[in-house]
């Protein structure tokens, strides 16, 4: 009884450390995010799926998936005036890295884009920073610089024309796009 | 000039004058055009307007020119917020010669000045066009002016008209005979978005699409004898900078290096473009000497650099840059390098464009998250916000430095709009074509050329 009480308070405090581990590692390690997608390709391989395959791309040949087949997500976010990737979008960008680094002659293009105000050379130039940033990350994960191209359009391809703080946030982002 | 003053009591006059009518497409054919700006709404004039009467001109039957040429100078005129048009209807009497004139007649009216005229035909097609310039209260005539231009020239005319009143009046060279740029954009956040780079008066009339392409143009800038202009456009996929004339004859894809290719600024020799290049990685300042095609790299810094413009001795570029952490305005002397800062308030400065004065600057200011058109004396660090709208961008001054166009929202449209230097004359120049932002205003550019009447 006494030990069973114990192991349950064990097990409650491992746990916590590994929720803590989790979170601290997301904020610092984004690699540590892949452990899941790797267990579900084993879970996957175990229920007897045909295709054991890791990232790569669906059956239109564009459109990237992780190893469990799910689009991978292209569009990443960011602050007004700011450029910095957030930690929560490592993960799919390390997919994307994957996916370029076991494709080597694929190629993808990074659209930076900005939210209506500011000014539209300003805009120009605070978009292609996101690409950069963006890029930055792909070839720090193994990525051949060959195979990314940066754009910026500044503010001249708004997803959302309105002019309201979620409007705004919804233009400023990064696009990325197989070729 | 007038005081600079910030208060302003509000004259909402809101005259939303009606565009010329149909009558004249008569003597319009020749340059009849379909996508013109609407009605300008006129906002905000000056406190105590200048009270003056442009008659209609007298005309010979065949010409409908008469009081649409009266019109056509009536409005240049409201529209500088100086003046205080008297409305035909109310006119006692309609002299069109000078020994018709009862300047009682004119007093009665509380007019300052009086302007009268005619026009007639003659037999090779041509028209004459001759006005004369009161003052009422010295009963004098302060010019007179004879045009022969070709019928499809009125307008030319009503505007070197007005520009000369204005002038003599208030010892400022008139504008009114200039053009602006602009970009239409029609279709935007559907499947086929259209963009115009589009020429007209600076009245809205007689619009003229210079390129026109599914894919976004911006940056429009011309050169300083009025033949040419630069823009950026994206029609290659990437940002591009295109250098056309605008009679339409030559256009030519100047720079389109990898990165940003934008910001294109003639000098005021018209000898050199500035330009933004960022295919070392980030955007730098480049000049272009247009006759060899070589650059000069100006900037060197990991910071954005973008928004060159010239002072108007071509000594010195102005530009944005984040180098501190937030965009503001430099200012770079170009034989010696030496570099300032010019603005210290607010926490976005961008796009400057110094005055003809070379002391004043105007350029986009945030305030209170709010992005607004201000102005600033460098001399006695004076800031005045000039505008009150939202996303108030693209500011560009006319030629006397007396105004600037800029572009903004109205009703999630994009509008371009007009405001003094000192904030106190607004009016509005919407489209109901679609969006319209991007505005340069145009050089003085060679006009119709008068005689002494």
């Amino acid at each position: 009884m006494q030990i069973q009480e114990k192991i349950k308070h064990l097990l409650i405090v491992m746990l916590a450390a590994v929720v803590i581990a989790g979170c601290s590692s997301t904020a610092t390690e984004p690699v540590v995010e892949q452990q899941p997608a790797t267990e579900v390709v084993e879970v996957a391989e175990v229920a007897e799926v045909v295709e054991p395959a890791g990232p790569g791309f669906a059956a239109d040949n564009t459109t990237p998936v992780d190893a469990s087949g799910s689009p991978v997500s292209r569009t990443f976010y960011f602050g007004f005036d700011q450029s910095i990737v957030s930690p929560a979008d490592f993960a799919a960008l390390n997919v994307h890295a994957e996916i370029l680094r076991a494709n080597p002659n694929r190629k993808v293009v990074v659209a930076g884009h900005c939210d209506q105000r500011g000014t539209r050379e300003y805009n120009l130039a605070l978009g292609e920073r996101r690409a950069q940033a963006i890029s930055a990350i792909l070839i720090a994960n193994g990525v051949s610089r060959r195979q990314i191209e940066d754009i910026s359009y500044g503010e001249e391809e708004l997803v959302n024309p309105a002019n309201n703080a979620r409007a705004w946030a919804q233009n400023r982002r990064a696009v990325v796009s197989y070729r | 000039m007038v005081p600079m003053s910030k208060t302003i009591t509000r004259r909402n006059c809101t005259i939303a004058l009606r565009q010329l009518t149909l009558a004249l497409y008569v003597c319009l054919l020749a340059c009849a055009s379909w996508a013109d700006l609407d009605t300008i709404i006129i906002d905000q004039g000056v406190d105590d307007p200048i009270r003056i009467a442009v008659v209609p001109f007298a005309s010979s039957e065949d010409l409908s020119v008469n009081d649409n040429l009266a019109k056509l100078i009536r409005f240049d005129l409201a529209r500088s917020g100086q003046f205080d048009p008297v409305a035909s209807e109310n006119m006692l009497t309609y002299p069109s010669a000078e020994e018709d004139v009862f300047f009682r007649d004119w007093r009665i009216l509380q007019t300052a000045y009086l302007v009268i005229g005619q026009a007639r035909s003659n037999r090779l097609g041509q028209i004459e066009v001759t006005y004369q310039l009161f003052d009422v209260a010295t009963q004098s005539s302060l010019h007179s002016y004879n045009f022969l231009v070709a019928p499809e020239q009125w307008r030319d005319v009503g505007h070197k008209i007005a520009d000369l009143i204005y002038a003599e009046i208030t010892g400022v060279r008139g504008a009114f005979s200039t053009k602006i740029l602009y970009v239409l954009a029609q279709g935007i956040g559907t499947e086929n978005p259209r963009y115009e780079l589009q020429v007209a008066d600076v009245d809205g009339e007689r619009a003229r699409t210079l390129y026109s392409s599914s894919e976004p143009i911006l940056s429009a800038s011309w050169s300083p004898d009025g033949q040419r202009v630069a823009y950026v456009s994206f029609e290659t996929g990437r940002p591009s900078i295109v250098l056309q004339d605008v009679d339409g004859s030559r256009r030519e894809l100047l720079t389109s290096f990898r990165g940003i290719n934008g910001s294109p600024v003639f000098s005021p020799d018209g000898q050199q473009l500035a330009m933004v290049l960022s295919r070392s990685g980030d955007p730098e300042i480049f000049v272009m000497d247009l006759a060899s095609r070589k650059l000069r790299r100006i900037t060197r810094n990991p910071a954005i650099d973008t928004e060159p413009s010239w002072s108007p001795d071509g000594k010195y570029l102005i530009f944005t840059s984040d180098r501190g952490g937030r965009p503001r305005i430099y200012q770079l002397e170009l034989a010696t390098n030496f570099l300032e800062r010019l603005t210290f308030v607010g926490d976005y400065n961008a796009r400057a464009r110094l005055l003809p004065d070379g002391r004043h600057l105007v350029f986009v200011h945030r305030r209170n998250g709010v992005f607004h058109i201000a102005w600033l004396d460098l001399l006695e660090d004076r800031l005045l916000v000039l505008t009150e709208s939202q996303l108030d961008e693209s500011p560009s001054l006319a030629p006397n430095g007396a105004m600037l166009i800029y572009a903004t929202q109205d009703q999630s449209r994009g509008i371009l709009a007009v405001v003094s230097v000192d904030g106190r004359v607004k009016y509005r120049l919407p489209s109901s074509a679609g969006d319209v932002r991007e505005p340069a205003w145009s050089p003085f550019l060679p006009d119709v050329v008068p005689s002494p009447g």
